[in-house]
């Protein structure tokens, strides 16, 4: 070897040399590893469907990752990153558990295809994957995305409800034996359900909804591992506890306790899992503050003062919609600097 | 009874990483010599500034400690042979940065005794503040722990401007690097003699030495050998890097922030790194310029990892000779640490006075990034020691929009690489900034000369 030549076998790069080992993949699998004991809470009230439903979902939500990767040139993503089988996973749990397959199959299409490949996939949606799927399904499927059967059959571990078999477009036999939701008793007559009850899942819902506890653990895990922002869901719950509260004791008649507000309906799913979105959610730590107590403000004003009875998914979709402006609005100072500068352009 | 505590314990900057720091390698490792390598190469450009101008010339006796190059302009620095021996060119060699940078090379003479060419201990208690700056200059001495800024250029206040305190840099925050820390186990003395000549220099009223919590035994032993009269404090920081970065220091020991764009002269403070100050101490105890410097030799690729003195000027080749050799799998050659340190091609590329480690990575150690869209995670904003959006500032400088990214006040990034270093989606974030700032400054620099034709 000359004096002068390089050295064959050395590489040049730039500093730094050295890299955290978490990455992308590892963190989307975190959050699907998270999902697990919700499932099992749910395949525990609700039965065989729900693996029915889940993984129907999780097929159109992949199988629309994959065809897309092929056909679209320098479309990033696939599926080795976990994030289509997440976002599929997510929308099969807000999804009732009576839900026709074919339905859960399109609400997957529309996640991938609608909500991330058209915004140039993964990094690149402005709204959450999975809701803009269930968004779609709560406008094409009123009905069916209202219809909720009894939890805890007896029959639950040999069939799955007729009503997943439905043929497409021919309108699905709606369960006879179907019940209202904690909220929809709340919102249309007044009734309350016991916050046990609606801690461990024992009431009817959407398959997400199975258990408020579990949710809540697998939030903390994916906090303490700092897969998720605490503040997100912190200021979500935060909120909504204080504005629910507020409204309770001016009338306890009318409104339902703050604890009601937190365990019913998709609030714990959506404040730990979909909310937190960290590509549709502010970058900065204030700004997850704004954008967690926004939501848990809306969440309360729709339930309580809006004509559905639950808000979760449009409160969270619209916080998605200001996220930008949050994040320009609340850019942090800089070292050195007395105050954050207003940007000009 | 005893004395009160003078180590104040867990003082830290905000956000900041944790790696791995890997100084268990060398930690324990003494201090050793280096025999005389059979020539030694010094660029001229060593230090921050103007070269130096050479005072030699081919063919030149030259002995261990002489002046062989004098300073180039203020912001500049002298140079002294390192070793005994004859000039045998002074012409282009590689250099550290990946340029061809004019060096003397010196052939050592072996029969020589390598004394120090004019070993003498200088009183410098009568001096004035400008004698002594002087002498530290006329030393050679630069910034060793990485930067090699010319030190009397620091100790220089300009007019208007107070220096009230005085930072002992011993954070070491890169990981593998020890050489900080075998210097405040190992030149005590050298360390409180250069502090004495800083306070004087400086008229400083007291002084700090910023310790990173992982060398905490050092602060210990440091602090039983501290004189009474010295007013100096030690500070044992959270090991988090970047530490040792000037305005992270300062935060941490006076929870005061450098403004934007300003120097530590300006919250009256002047930082400066405890090799050099050690080095100061020995040229006022012995007579000694910067001739040669501890660089810790380590990593999974290098045969026997240490902690050299060696002279200025040390071909790398001869560094892996008397280490033992590198393993076939080494990769990477690093000047520096792996945060901010760079990857070398050639094995004749000199060790300089800013060179604090040299590090031996093999092919499993090396980074391969195969770059993922941003997710937005946050990892980099939380990392960001001066409070940057380094996930916007990536966008930006990726869509070529350089100009926009000085609303994000890109020319506040130290090119510290945490943002790099957290990035899950491995995107060359510190890379990219570094491009954009070489060429806003161009742009600036170009805008500058028209503005000045235009007033001609």
């Amino acid at each position: 070897m000359s004096k002068h030549a390089p050295h064959p076998d050395l590489v040049l790069t730039t500093s730094p040399f050295i890299k955290d080992p978490t990455d992308t993949r590892w963190i989307m699998w975190q959050v699907n590893l998270a999902l697990v004991p919700v499932t099992f809470a749910a395949l525990w009230y609700y039965g065989l469907g729900t693996l029915l439903i889940l993984s129907t979902a999780i097929l159109g939500a992949a199988g629309s990752e994959a065809f897309l990767q092929r056909r679209v040139r320098n479309l990033p993503g696939g599926l080795n990153d976990g994030s289509a089988v997440l976002t599929g996973w997510l929308l099969g749990l807000t999804l009732p558990p009576s839900i026709p397959l074919w339905m859960a199959f399109a609400g997957g299409v529309i996640s991938i295809g609608l909500g991330k490949a058209i915004f140039g996939g993964i990094g690149g949606n402005m709204f959450n994957p999975a809701l803009v799927g269930r968004a779609f399904l709560q406008a094409a499927f009123p009905v069916a995305m209202t219809t909720w059967p009894a939890i805890e059959t007896a029959d639950r571990f040999t069939s799955a409800p007729a009503t997943l078999f439905a043929p497409p477009f021919l309108t699905p036999a709606v369960d006879a034996i179907s019940s209202a939701t904690p909220l929809a008793r709340m919102a249309f007559d007044q009734v309350q359900t016991a916050t046990p009850d609606l801690l461990l899942g024992a009431t009817t819902g959407s398959l997400g909804e199975a258990s408020a506890a579990l949710i809540l653990l697998a939030g903390i895990y994916l906090a303490v591992r700092r897969v998720l922002n605490w503040r997100i869901p912190v200021a979500i719950l935060g909120s909504a506890f204080a504005f629910g509260g507020i409204l309770y004791l001016t009338n306890p008649e009318v409104y339902p306790t703050p604890e009601f507000h937190l365990f019913a309906g998709g609030l714990m799913l959506g404040a730990v899992f979909m909310a937190t979105d960290p590509v549709s959610s502010p970058l900065t730590q204030k700004g997850c503050w704004i954008f967690g107590v926004g939501i848990g403000v809306l969440v309360v004003l729709i339930r309580q003062f809006g004509g559905l009875p639950e808000g979760v998914m449009y409160a969270i979709l619209f916080m998605n919609a200001a996220t930008p402006l949050i994040d320009r609005l609340t850019q942090a100072r800089t070292f050195g600097s007395d105050r954050a500068e207003r940007f000009t352009r | 009874m005893s004395a009160p505590s003078r180590i104040q314990m867990g003082k830290s900057f905000r956000h900041g990483i944790h790696p791995d720091d890997y100084k268990h390698l060398t930690r324990e490792l003494a201090i050793e010599r280096m025999p005389m390598p059979e020539r030694v190469i010094l660029p001229l450009s060593q230090h921050l500034g103007k070269p130096s101008e050479p005072l030699v010339e081919k063919g030149q006796k030259v002995f261990r400690g002489e002046l062989i190059a004098r300073s180039g302009g203020f912001v500049s620095s002298p140079l002294h042979a390192s070793v005994t021996g004859t000039v045998t060119g002074i012409e282009l060699r590689h250099h550290a940065s990946g340029n061809m940078v004019e060096a003397i090379e010196i052939e050592t003479d072996r029969s020589s005794p390598q004394a120090l060419f004019a070993e003498r201990r200088i009183d410098w208690h009568d001096m004035e503040p400008a004698e002594i700056i002087r002498l530290i200059g006329e030393g050679g001495f630069v910034g060793l722990g990485g930067a090699a800024f010319p030190t009397h250029v620091k100790l220089t206040i300009p007019e208007g401007k107070t220096a009230r305190f005085f930072i002992v840099n011993a954070a070491e925050c890169e990981p593998y690097l020890n050489s900080d820390f075998r210097i405040l186990l190992e030149r005590r003395e050298a360390i409180v003699e250069g502090i004495r000549v800083y306070m004087k220099a400086l008229g400083a009223e007291k002084a700090y030495i910023g310790i990173e919590a992982n060398k905490d035994d050092a602060a210990q032993k440091l602090e039983a050998i501290l004189p009474d009269d010295l007013a100096c404090e030690i500070i044992v920081l959270e090991t988090k890097y970047p530490q040792g970065a000037e305005k992270m220091l300062i935060d941490a020991v006076f929870h005061r922030e450098v403004p934007s764009g300003k120097l530590p002269i300006d919250v009256e403070t002047v930082v400066n790194n405890v090799g050099t100050v050690a080095g100061v101490g020995e040229l006022f105890l012995f007579g000694q310029p910067l001739i040669e410097r501890i660089v810790t030799v380590t990593g999974p690729g290098i045969g026997r990892p240490a902690n050299l003195l060696m002279p200025i000027g040390t071909m790398l080749r001869d560094v892996i000779a008397h280490c033992d050799g590198m393993s076939d799998d080494t990769r990477q050659i690093l000047f520096g640490g792996p945060m901010m340190g760079a990857a070398q091609r050639f094995l004749d590329v000199p060790i300089m006075k800013g060179t604090s480690g040299v590090l031996f990575l093999t092919e499993d150690q090396v980074v391969h990034r195969e770059e993922y869209p941003c997710i937005r995670c946050q990892r980099c904003v939380d990392a960001c020691p001066v409070f940057l959006n380094p996930s916007r500032l990536g966008s930006l400088a990726k869509s070529r929009l350089y100009e926009d990214m000085l609303d994000y006040h890109i020319m506040d990034c130290m090119e510290c690489a945490a943002c790099s270093f957290v990035c899950p989606s491995n995107i060359p974030l510190v890379q990219r900034f570094r491009v954009a700032k070489g060429l806003l400054r161009e742009q600036q620099q170009r805008e500058r000369e028209k503005a000045k034709e235009a007033a001609a």
